[in-house]
């Protein structure tokens, strides 16, 4: 069907301006000035040298790493938990609670992040409504103190991100023909078979999808760490942070964030590599 | 081992509990929070001293209840129309988008959609401050070259608009996508070769047709904008949004005030979601 320039040019001009004002000027301007710096008259003159105290300086590069491995365990934690409960919604719950099971799983995750994270504080804290009961049942003789420690962290970082590896999850699974692991168990195969041949090949997609989701949330999540880590959560997001609104230096904090960048797109691009997905179809 | 299949007794029971476990997970924080708004205590912690509104209606000197206290009631101000132009702006460039990449055919049509999904995988944190980056060079460009000064590019309410715009457009872009995709193409062609102008096929039917798609992308729009964090924090200017707000009272020490808040926003997404929920059934 002929189609005349013009239509073209109405859907194709307000796309360009977003992808190009708002997407690839502004990482083009984080690059230039993550080279940029002061000499030592004060000038503005181009060097390497934020990349270089990024290497110089342990506390960022530590910092650097702790936070992606502290992704990666996160990811597969998050694995590890939504791989049962997504198959109890598709392939255990009856039709009837199955819909219910999906929406009372959806609302937690339509609510703020901050008010989740909030919860969970007055939940666990020194004073906090779980201490309040341990006491009174004598499980424990003075409160502890449960946040700021790296395995609350983790926790909230999972609770946070939970839901974008069950939702795709559920739909991949319900997708699978219930007749394969009827057929599979008529043969004689044990539950370790079923799942090791049948249905986690058949997931596959959905897991990467899954995790590539998960982990670009937790490796960007500012909120949690700041507020259930506290003083030594040491995540990557707050160095960036602390150089752009606390010391003001903004050439440092893009030297940060562009090193984040090239970081999530690195793990992505070979999440993708590795399943041999493309980032479309991911997405879609 | 599936619903079809026999399972032994201890294996349901035992899958049953692990998934009541699971939803006493999700739950647990979002009960907490909105229990503790209505406890008549100082701060948001047991023991119970007795069901009381003072964090809604109070109007001091000793406690300020929500309806009286203006700085969070000015956030929620702020947050609604901030997401209202948020998703306005990402609909009308989100459905050109996906008219672009499913009915156009152009060179480079592969690097605009790769480009059109980068934002999915770019941490907010980076989009943050590499909007804040441009806004800033492009507002000394134009200070330095014709003497002129926008409010835009200094940290505000347009700013953060258009921030959260840059990436919730690629939401709604793969969402009204999905929709086109289905569509019938022979009822265009039928219009077309009745008479119809193309622009006049597009309003009259093929919008028509992706109505309930725009509707539901723009209420996630919506969502997605009201309780954005991570690009926001570095974009906010003079008015914070609510979860901005929020995030520095949390930081600061809390008050059942906070509760109050959170119960109403678990209660404003929740009833959205239902909705959006209930109106994409009826569509199916």
């Amino acid at each position: 069907m002929p189609r005349s320039r013009m239509v073209f040019w109405i859907f194709f001009a307000p796309v360009i301006m977003w992808l190009m004002l708002l997407i690839v000027l502004p990482l083009c301007d984080l690059l230039t000035m993550s080279f940029r710096g002061e000499n030592d008259y004060g000038d503005m003159v181009w060097t390497l040298q934020n990349y270089i105290n990024f290497f110089d300086e342990p506390i960022y590069w530590l910092t650097f790493v702790r936070t992606c491995l502290y992704a990666v365990v996160t990811t597969v934690i998050v694995f590890l938990l939504s791989m049962p409960v997504s198959f109890y919604i598709a392939k255990l719950a009856r039709a009837r609670v199955q819909g219910a099971l999906m929406i009372m799983l959806l609302l937690p995750f339509w609510v703020s992040e901050l008010v989740r994270i909030y919860g969970w504080m007055i939940l666990l804290r020194e004073s906090g409504v779980l201490n309040f009961f341990m006491l009174k049942i004598g499980l424990i003789n003075k409160p502890i103190e449960m946040l700021y420690n790296d395995a609350t962290m983790i926790m909230g970082l999972v609770y946070t991100s939970m839901l974008f590896m069950v939702v795709p999850l559920v739909s991949v699974m319900e997708s699978l023909d219930d007749s394969l692991i009827e057929a599979a168990h008529d043969l004689g195969a044990g539950q370790w078979t079923i799942w090791r041949t049948i249905i986690i090949p058949h997931c596959k997609p959905g897991i990467t999808s899954g995790s590539i989701v998960v982990f670009m949330l937790v490796l960007g999540n500012y909120l949690t760490p700041n507020l259930m880590g506290g003083k030594n959560s040491l995540w990557f997001t707050e160095q960036i942070y602390n150089q752009f609104i606390a010391s003001f230096n903004w050439n440092q904090g893009s030297a940060f964030g562009f090193l984040l960048l090239v970081l999530s797109s690195l793990i992505i691009w070979s999440g993708l590599k590795l399943t041999r997905q493309k980032l479309g179809e991911v997405a879609s | 081992m599936i619903r079809s299949l026999p399972r032994s007794k201890q294996y349901n029971w035992s899958f049953n509990c692990f998934i009541l476990l699971y939803f006493v997970f999700l739950f647990a924080p979002l009960v907490v929070t909105c229990v503790l708004a209505f406890n008549n205590s100082d701060f948001p912690s047991l023991p119970w001293k007795g069901f009381s509104l003072d964090w809604f209606l109070s109007d001091g000197p000793d406690r300020i209840g929500l309806f009286h206290d203006d700085q969070n009631l000015r956030s929620i101000v702020t947050s609604f129309q901030t997401a209202f132009f948020v998703s306005i702006l990402s609909v009308v460039v989100g459905t050109c988008a996906s008219f672009l990449f499913e009915k156009e055919e152009f060179r480079f049509k592969g690097v605009l959609y790769f480009l059109m999904l980068a934002p999915l995988v770019i941490p907010g944190v980076i989009l943050g401050i590499s909007q804040l980056l441009a806004s800033n060079t492009a507002g000394m460009f134009f200070d330095e070259n014709f003497g002129l000064d926008f409010e835009v590019f200094r940290p505000s309410f347009w700013l953060v608009v258009l921030g959260q715009f840059s990436f919730i457009t690629t939401f709604v872009t793969l969402v009204v996508s999905a929709r086109l995709r289905k569509f019938d193409h022979s009822l265009e062609e039928a219009a077309l070769n009745l008479g119809a102008t193309q622009l006049g096929v597009i309003r009259h039917i093929t919008l028509k047709f992706l109505r309930p798609a725009i509707i539901g992308a723009g209420a996630v729009a919506f969502l997605m904008s009201f309780e954005n964090f991570n690009t926001t924090l570095f974009l906010v200017g003079s008015e914070p949004t609510l979860p901005i707000n929020l995030y520095l009272q949390v930081r600061d020490g809390s008050t059942p005030v906070i509760n109050a808040v959170s119960l109403l926003l678990i209660v404003g997404t929740s009833l959205l979601a239902l909705c959006n929920l209930y109106f994409s059934k009826k569509e199916e």
